[in-house]
């Protein structure tokens, strides 16, 4: 049956090595219309963009353009046949001029010699017409952030699109900033462009979109009329439903008496744009305790990890009961060093210790006794000392990381996503030892993005939503609604 | 000859090299094959003058050397992304113990050549500075007017999103290339033609000092050959200063481009920024 939809994408899959980023997703997109597509972070919108945008190949699918199938084998492609995209991290020239960045690739006029003339009128024109304010004369380096996404917005209508991708775009705008954004997407709306907008900002989606498509885990969970749906009834559909299991958390118990093991008194985190990425949080965290930290991604969770661990600046008072250990969300940026050896990323961080050295050099011995420790406690496979981290499947290196973190003894633990794309079997290890951690008197911040993680380990949950801290619930008090209504930022405790 | 053109005439060969170097840099690839290019050239230019009897035969030829040796570059840069330093500091070492191998084999001798014809002047203009003067002003002209000097400054500064609009990065770095060796080639065939021979290790340095020229000239044709002419100005009032026996110790003189070009380094003479990409291996392959 031919479609009449601007954009029909059927059954896309697309295979990595060690994830599949997209399982059998369906996306259609009516024209004219302004769709959302919603998820956390790794359910898999990027690759699903990159596909439609010729840059990423899928495994199996189809993708038609009103109603014509098609396949493009480069960004180029996509292009002529009238998709654009813009860009999360913008595509600009910084020493070029507005209109230079937006004709490049395409300059009109002769060969060799191209006119300059045609290219600035060209620009002021399309500027003109969908009241997109920017100097064509200026230089991009001069130009704030807001002004240079009206730059990739340009340099996609020039081009003749009729089909905009947005990945993420209020991301690094000022709310003034967004306003405007929002604006001629209207008017680009209006002038018959379909718009595809990826965001997790549920606010957003609901005050722009016209439908919603939610994607979780490389899947679509839903799509929805905007006019027809909630905020709350989306930020289920990201996170996931909410099967109570059976908690691990009541075997795992402290046994000696309960001091605070972390404490947060009005904490402030300086963000961008003057606003602040955590705002007066107050929290404490008692030894044997795990805490639960859930919300949308990108309400300050990051910030929240990276202070307590003292990464980042900020205000107010943390107080540690003693050695923190950190698992941070990035294991390939922040908790592995890929080019050395597992046993080197064993020691990161405790290679000064007496155990490990003398004051000349590194006791190897007493390392490879601690690795092969580390080995067997956590059934690294392949169980290779020696084996650079890079080579180690994600489940593997996550090992190492947790391993090396709680080998520590730490009195404090933040965990930041400590399962991300990481297979079932480490996952349940992870999970099981974060929990011995506990009964052996750590205090435990929880941060994930996965409700039923979070429910099945912690004896509180606590949820963010735009820096602040909107409420703490006793695990047994947990229920959806409430989780749901504060995770939309709609209502606080 | 007054003093003018001799710098003119010194500077000839710094000039073209800091143009070479500046096209290369400003697509992305750091050029240390310079100095390489530059012997290669003049060697050409020596042999195909010698073998054809035709000075002009000779500067096409070292034009073609240039280009080859630069290709040399490119293929290790841009096709197995070696570090650019490395492959141009190898490309250096593989042109001088090549020239330094046919100057054995062809001329019998481990010094010099032996003597050729060099190019025939125009009325009172000489050739090769006619030529310089075209070269500057089209290289100007090349990078700021046409979409070819656009297109290879976008690939310089952001690959990425030259990319994303279709701009073939590795191609157009590879012009930068290429056109950067064609330049220093020629600069290479001044050099030897001019002294009517070609000397073992007669570049002495010049490529290195062409980079510096780069530098101070702020990645800009104009600005290059400014600087470069400077180079050639201070290595002109050296000689004279040798000739008039002032007692100024020539190696004060010596020094002058290498103390400006760390003042230039440095930021003493106002901070131009480098192409962003400048010396960072461009990949095709995503994710």
């Amino acid at each position: 049956m031919p479609s009449t939809a601007a954009i029909a994408l059927r059954g896309i899959v697309k295979r990595y090595p060690r994830v599949i980023a997209n399982d059998g997703v369906d996306l259609v997109v009516d024209k004219g219309t302004i769709h959302a597509v919603i998820g956390e972070n790794g359910a898999g919108k990027s690759t699903l963009m990159k596909i439609l945008y010729g840059m990423v190949r899928p495994d199996e699918g189809s993708i038609e353009l009103a109603g014509r199938p098609v396949r493009f084998a480069s960004p180029r492609e996509a292009i002529a046949a009238g998709i654009g995209m813009v860009h999360q991290h913008f595509m600009l020239v910084r020493p070029l001029t507005v209109y230079e960045n937006v004709v490049l690739g395409q300059e009109p006029g002769r060969a060799l010699r191209w006119d300059r003339r045609q290219a600035r009128s060209e620009v002021s024109r399309l500027s003109k017409e969908y009241g997109i304010a920017v100097d064509p004369e200026a230089r991009v380096a001069e130009l704030s952030v807001g002004e240079e996404q009206r730059v990739e917005i340009l340099k996609v209508l020039y081009r003749g699109a009729r089909t905009l991708i947005l990945d993420e775009p209020t991301a690094v705008l000022t709310p003034g900033e967004c306003e405007e954004l929002f604006a001629t997407l209207r008017r680009l709306k209006q002038a018959g462009s379909t718009i595809l907008f990826i965001s997790h900002k549920l606010k957003e989606v609901m005050a722009l979109c016209d439908r919603v498509t939610v994607m979780r885990r490389g899947k679509t969970v839903g799509e929805k009329a905007c006019a027809e749906t909630s905020r709350e009834e989306l930020a289920r559909l990201m996170v996931g439903d909410m099967e109570i299991a059976e908690s691990k958390s009541s075997d795992f118990r402290y046994e000696a008496a309960p001091e605070t093991a972390l404490e947060l008194e009005s904490v402030c985190v300086a963000g961008p744009h003057g606003r602040r990425a955590l705002s007066e949080i107050s929290l404490s965290v008692a030894a044997g305790e795990i805490l639960g930290v859930a919300g949308v991604e990108g309400n300050g969770q990051r910030e929240l990890a990276q202070a307590v661990c003292g990464l980042l600046p900020y205000y107010g008072r943390i107080r540690r009961a003693g050695r923190a250990a950190y698992i941070p969300e990035d294991r390939h940026r922040c908790g592995l060093l890929l080019c050395a050896p597992a046993w080197e990323n064993m020691l990161l961080g405790r290679h000064r210790e007496r155990e490990f050295s003398s004051p000349l050099s590194l006791d190897q011995a007493a390392i490879r006794r601690y690795g092969r420790a580390l080995v067997s406690d956590f059934d690294l496979r392949p169980p290779d000392l020696e084996q650079r981290a890079a080579a180690f499947s994600g489940g593997n290196q996550q090992k190492i990381v947790v391993g090396r973190e709680l080998s520590k003894s730490p009195r404090v633990l933040v965990a930041a996503h400590p399962t991300r794309g990481v297979d079932i079997g480490a996952a349940a290890l992870i999970h099981d030892r974060i929990l011995r951690a506990k009964a052996a008197g750590c205090g435990v911040l929880l941060i994930s993005a996965d409700l039923d993680e979070l429910l099945a380990l912690c004896d509180r949950i606590a949820v963010l939503y735009s820096g602040r801290l909107m409420g703490v619930l006793p695990r047994g008090q947990a229920n959806l609604e409430t989780l749901g209504r504060w995770m939309a930022g709609l209502e606080q405790a | 000859m007054n003093f003018a053109l001799q710098v003119l005439h010194v500077s000839g060969p710094y000039v073209l090299a800091a143009l070479a170097g500046t096209f290369s840099e400003l697509g992305g690839v750091i050029n240390i094959a310079l100095e390489g290019i530059l012997l290669d050239g003049a060697l050409a230019a020596v042999l195909a003058a010698y073998w054809t009897g035709s000075p002009w035969l000779g500067v096409l030829a070292g034009v073609a050397a240039g280009i080859l040796t630069a290709a040399l570059h490119a293929f290790a840069c841009l096709r197995y992304e070696v570090d650019q330093v490395v492959s141009g500091l190898a490309v250096n070492f593989l042109a001088a113990g090549l020239c330094r191998f046919l100057l054995e084999l062809v001329f019998g001798s481990s010094s010099n050549s032996l003597r050729v014809e060099t190019v025939g002047s125009w009325g009172p203009l000489d050739p090769f500075l006619v030529l310089l003067l075209l070269l500057v002003l089209a290289a100007h002209w090349a990078v700021y007017k046409t979409s070819f000097g656009l297109r290879l400054r976008s690939v310089g500064e952001h690959p990425q999103a030259a990319a994303t609009l279709g701009v073939p990065v590795l191609r157009m770095r590879l012009w930068g290339v290429l056109l950067s060796g064609a330049l220093a080639g020629l600069g290479g065939a001044w050099m030897s033609l001019s002294q009517h021979q070609f000397t073992d290790g007669m570049s002495g340095g010049r490529g290195y000092i062409a980079l510096a020229a780069v530098i101070i000239g702020g990645w800009t044709p104009l600005g290059a050959a400014a600087a470069a002419l400077f180079f050639g100005a201070a290595e002109a009032a050296q000689i004279v200063l040798q000739t008039y026996g002032l007692r100024v110790p020539t190696q004060f003189v010596q020094m002058l481009p290498f103390a400006l070009t760390l003042a230039a380094v440095g930021g003493l003479l106002g901070r131009r920024l480098p192409p962003a990409a400048d010396g960072i291996p461009y990949s095709e392959e995503q994710d």
